[in-house]
Formats: structure tokens, sequence, C-alpha cells
């Protein structure tokens, strides 16, 4: 890869949690976010993960992948990591970030990418499933997931933060022998406490029930229909909207779903 | 002068050959270091030979004979040759005794000739091979004559003797040239590897059977030479030990293991003959399979593949393809049929330990199960807690750490199929009946790790066998019987290097001790016709052919037996991690086993193993239907009310 986009990329791996057994593993997202970097074959990878010195062991599933090392900024149980990634990312300035969508454990908010784009003053680009050269120079070419499986190509000049979409290319599984032999190295980091997430309540994730509705009447298939099918076409789709028009909508739909007075 | 002749012959190719040998050890000594007993080995290797290696040549009557004349007659008649040369001298008396060796040897080249020749097996390799039946013929026909004339006083004018002499000595040289490359390096390295066989115990000297995996030393360890850690499992042929090589260089492409293979039966792409070949022939610098003349892998020609001692082994152009490693079901049943005693199985499975723990390249749908199996202790990714869904309304009784029971039941992975929690019900419905004192491990029950080791992935298998040796021997039990015998085979075979110690019994033997016992009482004999499928795990990993059979008969089953069956059985597919690794061939496994069963028309097969059971059951219709051992007793057993 001779693209300078692409030629210094940063991977901003977390430790994840199984939803089943609670087990530290490495996060589901952030594995692809990692494949996809390793696929780039970047002239630099840096590979950074921010939070306790425990977190060590459940890092190594990462350099199973093929990373040789990976960087751990020690931080203490419950601190907020954005500020210290901020300031590490800083002093490296890769071109490219990666990561995944949202953390399994924690607050878990999806926020961390936004706000690392904003301290780095880069472009966000959420749910990306794949990443190359564009045509333009020192520009990247991405694809963005979009609901209902629609994909949107983009191209980002400048410096990007971007997520990775669970629809990106699996990542490759992790191998024990490179897993035991690659180099966790621990860096000191400033950071401070996390209030919000002090203050929350800690409970087993459980995935929201659905409601179903038993319709009567009608055939069997039209029974397995309204069972089964998802419900669409109830949104709007604004094609280039003015930023009034966009945010119009979206109020309508936010007082619409009862979300605003 | 016709014996001095012929003795500086003999003796001029001997010690060629035996240089050729010694020149040939260097490719197997290259290998890793092994602990072996050399003085032991040499010591048990006449009744290894006469023992084992017969049970096996045995199995076909013809092959044995025609190998008792020509190597008997062969080696009498060498030995006598070079006694004439050395010591005792060419009078008539040794002509004649030599001249009745000849013959027999003559008899049994014929016999080859007959076999390679005219009957001509599938399984046989050409090339090399094509020309070993001439050789035999010319050496003893030539020598036959010439000794004979010799113990009739000489008639014949000595030229033509001499001609003789000089015909039999191209083909005594071409029989040891292929010490070097050829048929007759199986006699050399055969002999060694029966010596310096790396499961000694599996001999009939040892305990007569040894199947059990050998743990791989995970921590790390620093490589003499570079200091730096050494890598887990085999990835060059040099990263085998010095006599797995040798076992390999034994091959003498007879191609039984061939004709048993499920995998090669059913057109996946893997021959263990070749896979065997492939590692030998890996073992020179630069290597390719050209000269092969066997059949190929299924599917996959024969000269693509390159390689050499110190290049990687699996790629998709190094000697051996992905897809061939993966596609061993890992039954043993060419291990079963080698008269070599090669492992073939051994060689898989560490080649998959190098793939999978080095390089993550353990096919997709296997390595999504390790990771669930690593994160969630079930193959699944299922709550443990959760294996117990099937038995709600059983109240099964747990054994709690530290309390004790007389029968501990070991349920397994099958336990998450709805297929086999139905056999799962039948055996706790027995139990129960028979008032056996039984419980359950319940949430300490951990997967046992056999897929994980059979996939290659030794760190994840020693992590649940440490965990589920400490569970159980936390509690006290007599015994613990379990209805899979891949469990039965690692918790009695392979826990024991971790600190397991345990009676552990299949179900079967159980119930066959609880309806010989009277605890049941056959009510309503079957009657109708049924084949049994034997295990793997259980017939040739662990022996048991006998107890099944004989619980099918006491429930009155009208018994059928398949063509391949008992130790011979062939596989269903689902072992060794095939239902994962998924490679494509040109049937599948379980259809093939199906149609064995077809033949016997037996209504019925049963089976006696969680994969078998869905292997089998797998298979369309119309064909005989699939019932667990303990369903047909379950019915059988039935109390009139």
């Amino acid at each position: 890869m001779t693209d300078p986009a692409m030629t210094d990329v940063a991977v901003l791996l977390s430790v994840g949690r199984h939803p089943v057994s609670g087990r530290a593993r490495r996060a589901a997202t952030d594995a692809q976010a990692l494949e996809m970097a390793l696929a780039l074959r970047p002239r630099r990878l840096t590979a950074i993960h921010a939070g306790p010195a425990a977190d060590g062991e459940a890092l190594r599933a990462y350099l199973g992948m093929g990373l040789e090392r990976l960087t751990l900024l020690v931080l203490p149980e419950g601190a907020d990591p954005v500020d210290a990634l901020i300031a590490h990312l800083h002093r490296h300035a890769p071109s490219l970030v990666l990561t995944g969508r949202q953390a399994e454990d924690g607050e878990g908010s999806g926020m961390l990418p936004y706000l690392i784009a904003r301290g780095l003053d880069a472009a966000v680009v959420p749910d990306v499933v794949r990443i190359g050269p564009a045509d333009a120079p020192d520009s990247a070419g991405l694809v963005q997931a979009l609901p209902r499986g629609q994909r949107r190509a983009l191209t980002v000049t400048g410096r990007l933060v971007a997520t990775v979409h669970p629809s990106a290319p699996p990542a490759r599984p992790s191998a024990f022998g490179p897993a035991r032999r690659g180099v966790v190295e621990p860096v000191t980091a400033q950071a401070a406490a996390d209030p919000f997430l002090s203050d929350c309540e800690h409970r087993p994730w459980r995935p929201k029930p659905k409601l179903m509705r038993v319709k009567r009447g009608g055939s069997a298939l039209d029974r397995l229909k309204a069972a089964t099918e998802s419900k669409s076409g109830k949104g709007q789709l604004l094609v280039n909207p003015s930023a009034e028009a966009g945010a119009l909508a979206i109020y309508d739909s936010l007082v619409e779903q009862g979300m605003l007075p | 002068m016709i014996a001095t002749a012929l003795t500086t012959v003999v003796l001029a190719v001997l010690a060629i050959g035996a240089a050729l040998a010694v020149w040939q050890s260097r490719r197997w000594l290259a290998g890793r270091p092994a602990t072996v007993d050399v003085v032991a080995g040499l010591r048990a290797l006449p009744g290894r030979y006469l023992v084992d290696v017969h049970h096996v040549v045995g199995r076909t009557p013809f092959n044995a004979r025609f190998h008792a004349l020509v190597a008997g007659g062969f080696l009498a008649a060498l030995a006598l040759l070079v006694a004439m040369g050395v010591a005792i001298g060419g009078s008539r008396i040794v002509w004649l005794l030599l001249a009745v060796v000849l013959a027999a040897m003559l008899a049994g080249a014929l016999m080859v000739r007959y076999r390679r020749r005219v009957v001509r097996p599938r399984e046989l390799s050409q090339g090399r091979f094509a020309r070993l039946p001439l050789s035999l013929l010319g050496f003893s026909g030539c020598l036959l004559v010439v000794a004979l004339d010799q113990s009739l006083g000489g008639v014949m004018p000595e030229a033509l003797a001499l001609v003789l002499v000089a015909l039999a000595g191209v083909a005594l040289a071409d029989l040891v040239w292929g010490v070097w490359k050829g048929p007759l390096k199986h006699a050399v390295h055969g002999a060694l590897h029966l010596a310096f066989h790396p499961r000694p115990a599996r001999f009939h000297d040892g305990a007569g059977r040894d199947t059990g995996l050998t743990p791989l030393p995970l921590a790390p360890q620093g490589d003499a030479g570079t200091g730096g850690p050494s890598a887990l499992g085999v990835e060059r042929p040099v990263d085998f030990a010095w006599n797995r090589l040798l076992g390999f260089d034994a091959c003498v492409q007879c191609g039984r293991c061939e004709t048993v293979c499920p995998a090669y039966a059913a057109g996946l792409p893997l021959n263990p003959k070749k896979l065997v070949q492939d590692l030998v022939v890996a073992m020179d610098g630069r290597a390719s399979d050209a000269a092969y003349a066997g059949n190929p892998h299924p599917g996959r020609g024969v000269g693509k593949a390159h390689g050499g001692a110190a290049l990687p082994l699996v790629g998709p152009g190094a000697m051996i393809h992905p897809d061939t490693l993966w596609s061993c079901t890992t039954c043993r049943a060419c291990v079963q049929e080698c008269p070599m005693m090669i492992e073939h199985v051994d060689a898989v499975v560490d080649l998959r330990r190098f793939q999978t723990l080095e390089l993550g390249a353990t096919p997709a749908k296997a390595a999504v199960m390790l990771e669930e199996l690593r994160a969630t202790d079930t193959p699944g990714g299922r709550a443990l807690a959760r294996r117990w869904d099937w038995a709600a309304d059983l109240s099964l009784p747990r054994l709690p750490a530290g309390g004790s029971c007389d029968t501990l039941l070991w349920v397994g992975d099958g336990a998450f199929d709805l297929r086999v929690q139905r056999a799962l019900r039948a055996l706790v419905l027995l139990l129960r009946r028979a008032g056996v004192d039984f419980a359950v491990l319940g949430d300490e029950e951990l997967d046992c790790g056999d897929v994980a080791r059979r996939l290659g992935d030794e760190a994840t298998f020693q992590s649940l066998a440490v965990r589920n040796v400490a569970a159980l021997n936390a509690r006290r039990f007599t015994r613990i019987v379990t209805a899979d015998p891949h469990a039965l085979h690692t918790l009695r075979n392979e826990y024991p290097a971790f600190g397991g110690d345990w009676t552990v019994v299949h179900h079967t033997a159980l119930l066959l001790e609880l309806v010989t016992g009277g605890a049941l009482t056959v009510t309503k004999p079957v009657g109708r016709s049924v084949t049994f499928h034997d295990p793997c795990y259980l017939g040739r990993y662990n022996g048991e052919i006998e107890a099944p059979r004989a619980l099918l008969d006491a429930i009155g089953v009208e018994r059928r037996e398949m063509l391949r069956a008992g130790m011979r059985s062939s596989c269903c597919g689902g072992g060794g991690g095939a239902p994962l690794t998924d490679v494509a061939g040109e049937r599948r496994i379980p259809d093939v086993r199906m149609e064995h069963a077809r033949e016997t028309g037996a209504a019925l097969v049963a089976v006696a193993c969680p994969n078998c059971a869905l292997m089998l059951e797998g298979v369309v219709g119309p064909r005989p239907e699939v019932a667990e051992i303990a369903e047909l007793v379950l019915a059988a057993t039935e109390t009139t009310r």
C-alpha cells in the first residue's frame, strides 16, 4: 500500500466480554478493525488499548492475530480512556484510526470514536466495511454499511477515524503461539476518573425482549409473514437535504416517536 | 570359481545396500530428538514382527504366504551365500540347501507376480514397484538353476553359469537399490521402525493398544540454538521426531490405508498413502511428488506439490494441501490396517497443531467453534447451565464438590443437541429403572476438549482438561459412565496425563452389566434386524466391540454385520472435527457408511455415539432407521403395567 492516507494506521482495541459467559475476550468489531488494518499492510501499525494493567492477558487474543506488539496505556480501574488515547494519538499522529463501533464492556456508548475524532480534529466515518485507496491522492476510499444491507461509497481526504461494522470481513482466528510470544508494552498515562461511569449501575446485558403481536385470521402464510416480517418504509429518505430541512425531519420524527414533547 | 563369483557379487551388492541405507538414514536422523529405548526395542523386534506385523499382514492370507516365501527364502539364501563365501564353502549339500530356499523364494516371487501383474489391485503403486516381480524372479530363478547344477556336480558350461550369476547379480542389485527409494526400503526401515516405534505400548509386548495423544508442552521453551521460543506442532519435516520420520520412510505403498480411509472412499482430497508419501519425499532437500506412482488425493493430481526438509509442509502449493490435512476424521482406520505400523493420525494432529496454534489457519467454522469454546467452555457458545435443559423434568441429582456417588454420568456436548437428548433421556430412564446410584456434575462439566485437540488446539484442550480433572478429582465415585465414546477416550486415555485416574465405562458396557446382572429385564425383545455401527473411538481407540453386540443380542435383535465392522469398521465422518472443517468431496462420508448398512438389509442401524447418530441420521432416505442403543434397550425393557 503506497497511499499515504493508509501507511500509518492506529487501531484502538478494547477488551470484550462474551455475552453468555461474561468472560473477557477480544471484542468482535475491534478484532474486525484489526483485521482490516492488517489487510491494509500499512508501513506502521500501532495497536493501542487504554485500561487497567490487568487487561494485558485478554489483549493477547489480538496479538494472536499476528501483531507483534501492542501498547497498553495503563489507567486506573474505572478511568475514562478518551483523554489518554487522544494524548497518545497526538504524539503518534497516525493518518488513519480504526476501531470497533461500540465497546462490549464498560460504558459501551459508542461515543469514543467521535470524541477521539474531535480531539484529533479528524473526520469520523462510522460503520465502515471496506477501506482502500481512492483515485484522488492523499485520500481513502471507504464503503460504509447502511441499514438494510445498503452500502455507500465515500472518499475521505485528510486524517480519519473510522469505526468498523459487524458485516466487515471476519477477523482471522487468534493463534496461541503468536499470542504467547507477542509483547504488551505498558505505558503510563494520565487519566481523569469517570464520574458518569462510577454513578452508573452495572447489570448484565440481556437482549431487549421483542413484543410479538399475534395477528389472528388470514392464511397461515399471512400469519407467518406478520410474525416474521419487519416493517419497512416508515421513514422518509432525504437526498442532499439542507441542514434546516434535515434537522426539521429529525425533530418531527422524534416528536412522532414521543421522544420530545 | 562359480561359488567365489557368486559370493563376491552378493557381498559387494549387500555392502552397497548397507551403504545406501546408512546414507538414507541422514534423512530421518535430521528429525527432532526422541527418547527411545534402543536396546529394549531391538530385543522386542523379532517378537513384534512375528506377532504384531503378522497380525496385520495375516488379514490377507495370500499376501502373508508370499511374504513368508519371498522374504524367508531371500534372507535364507543371502545368509547361505554369505556363509558359503566366508566359512563353509560350496559343498553339494549346501548347494542343495540353497536350491531349496531359492525354490521357495521363486514360488513366492511367482505369487508376487500373479498379484502385481494379473490381479493388479487398484491400491498398489506402480513405478519402481512394477519391476519388483521381475527382480525377484530373476534373482531366485537364475540362482536356482546354478544351485541345482552345482548340487548335481556342475554339468553346465561355466560361462553359462557365470552369465546366470551375473543376471542374478543384476536382479539383486535392483532389489538392493530398492533400499534407496524402492520396494525394499520397507524391509530396512520397517525393521528399524518396529524397534524404535514412537508408540511402543501398542505392541503385544506393551499394553497392546496405545491411542491417546501425548500432551504438547505449551510453556515457552528456549530453542537451544536461537534462544527464541520454539514453535508448537510440526511445520517442516525436520520438526517431526526422528523415529516418526523413520516410520513414514517405512511405508511400502501397499495402499491398505487407502482402501479403508473413509475420506478417500467419499472422494475427499485425502489419500493416507499419498499423505505419508508426501511426508517421505519432503524429507529430501528439494522435493516434488512427480515420481509418485499411486492414486492421488482425490480431485488433486500428482506433480504439483513441492517441498523440502526445511520447507513448510502445509500450504496451497506445498507438499500437503490444507484441504487434505483437514479432511481426516482421525478414525484410525489407516493405522489399524498399516502393516508397517505407521501412525498417520499422530502426523495429522501434529501438522494441525502448527496450523492452529501458530498460524490460526483452522478452517472457518472450526475456528469459530474454538473461539466460542475458549470463551464459554462449550462448543456452541452456550451457557454451561443450559447443558441440562433437556433434563429439566428428570431432576438429575447433582454431585457437589466433596460429595460421593457410585456412578457419575458424563453427558458430554451432545446434551445441547435435540437428537442426542433423546438418547440421553433413554439412558437416564434406564439407570433409574435399574436402580443405579448416579449423579451428574452439573455446571462444572465442561467440554472434554476432544474436538479442540483433534483440530490441533492443544492450548484450549489443556485448559479444559485441567479444569475438568480438578472438578472430577474433587468428588468421589466408583466409575464414570458416558454415552460419548469421544469423551470416553479423552477421559480414559488422555486425562491421566493431567492427573485424572478413574474407571471410565461406556454406557453399552454398563447396560450390558445391568441386563446380564438382572437389574434390567428384557420384556419386549426387539425382534427386528439390526446392524451395529461401531464408533471409531469405542472400537479402534478402545477395543470395545463385544459389549454393544452382546447387549444387542441380549435384547433380542436379529443382528447382522456390515462387511466392515468391529475393529475394521468404517467411520461415520463425525470425528476429528471433520463436520466443522467440512471439506467438500464427491460424496459425504455418512452416505458411504449408510450404503454399507443398506447392503446388510437391516431395518435398523444401532449407534453408540452422539456423532454417529447425528451423521447417519443426516443421510437422506430411504434408509434404515437410526437408533441409539440405549433407546433400543429402553424399549426392550419396558415394564408391563
